[in-house]
């Protein structure tokens, strides 16, 4: 079955894990900037980090097949350092004109202090003038449901299309008022600490498939890109046809990212031989 | 060996993982008999029952013996 990770951190992982990817269904990846484990303290370092992603992180990629789409932002965890978020974010036109940048993400908030929530509104303000798609995170753990509620706060403050921006790493508790307020809304899978494969298709059952995105993330800590066809496994084992999960894992991303013309993965149908008409 | 608080802090989330998953289980099976009208088997009953027992063997703050040998003979039953 084809699938496409639309939420995937590829420099934190190996050769191998693209290898396998591709071996199991992997056509396309989509990689948010993210932090690096550090704060970073120079803009130049995030412009080689976005060079990294959007030049060479494709060629690595193509090795196995793959495509390889990326976004651009300072990650929440970086916000508290205006100077610098104005300074990279001054650098955004350039790589929203590369053939693989499909917008402005992973932006959004970690503890939803007043910088970040700053930041939040300048990266969501520089996407909507320059036509970009917006993926926006939610904090972790104990912060999930006051951060989600803010982000959406921020947004209804703002001119934005909702048709046009996900929210990622929602769970039981944040999924609702994002699909309510007519945002795409993104389940993120890790092995312990945000959604599980068989919670995802809990939700999937209550919430149903439309604007919906299935991620399994995979960076440098305890993660696991797996996860998103542990996931496929538990919603074809529940009785869901191929079709139907090929709407969730494949149809899904294209519908969303397709909005930017740069990702040219089409939705596809299965058929049998007795169904293709000439 | 670990401290008291070193133990609750190196297991804290993997247990929270480990909760949420058995309280999506009754979530879902709640779901399943909303949508079909009907209750489990006697046999589903039963294990949702020692399910339930388990949960509150687990959590006892005072157990008479340790918590995991009292687990395993409940599950035993089923």
């Amino acid at each position: 079955m084809q699938i496409i990770q639309p939420h995937y951190h590829a420099i934190a992982r190996t050769a191998q894990d693209y290898e396998r990817m591709a071996m199991s269904g992997v056509v396309a990846v989509a990689e948010p900037a993210f932090w690096a484990g550090f704060d970073r303290l120079y803009p130049e370092t995030f412009i080689d980090y976005f060079r990294q992603i959007s030049e060479f992180e494709p060629t690595r990629a193509a090795q196995y097949g793959i495509r390889h789409f990326c976004w651009v932002a300072v990650n929440p965890k970086e916000a508290e350092n205006p100077g610098l978020t104005r300074a990279v974010l001054e650098h955004f036109p350039e790589f929203f004109a590369k053939p693989t940048v499909l917008g402005v993400g992973e932006t959004g908030l970690h503890k939803s202090t007043k910088n970040e929530i700053e930041s939040l509104e300048a990266h969501v303000d520089l996407a909507m003038k320059h036509g970009q798609l917006v993926l926006i995170h939610t904090p972790h753990l104990a912060d999930k449901a006051h951060g989600t509620r803010k982000v959406l706060e921020v947004l209804a403050g703002m001119n934005v299309d909702p048709e046009r921006i996900w929210i990622d790493h929602v769970e039981e508790q944040t999924i609702k008022p994002v699909l309510d307020a007519g945002y795409w809304a993104g389940f993120t899978l890790y092995p312990i600490t945000k959604c599980s494969p068989k919670r995802a298709v809990d939700m999937l059952e209550k919430y149903g498939t439309e604007r919906i995105l299935v991620n399994s993330s995979a960076d440098w800590g305890p993660s696991d890109p797996f996860l998103l066809q542990e996931c496929v496994l538990e919603y074809r084992r529940r009785g869901r046809s191929l079709q139907e999960a090929i709407e969730v894992f494949h149809n899904n991303p294209c519908r969303f990212l397709g909005q930017n013309p740069k990702f040219d993965i089409k939705p596809i149908r299965v058929e049998t031989a007795d169904t293709v008409t000439a | 060996m670990l401290t008291p608080p070193q133990v609750v802090d190196t297991y804290f989330l993997e247990s929270r993982h480990q909760i949420l998953e058995i309280a999506a289980l009754m979530d879902r099976y709640d779901a399943a008999v909303e949508r079909s009208g009907a209750g489990g088997s006697d046999a589903a009953e039963r294990k949702l029952e020692v399910l339930r027992r388990a949960l509150a063997i687990a959590a006892d703050p005072r157990p008479a013996g340790e918590r995991t040998v009292a687990l395993l003979e409940l599950f035993a039953t089923v």
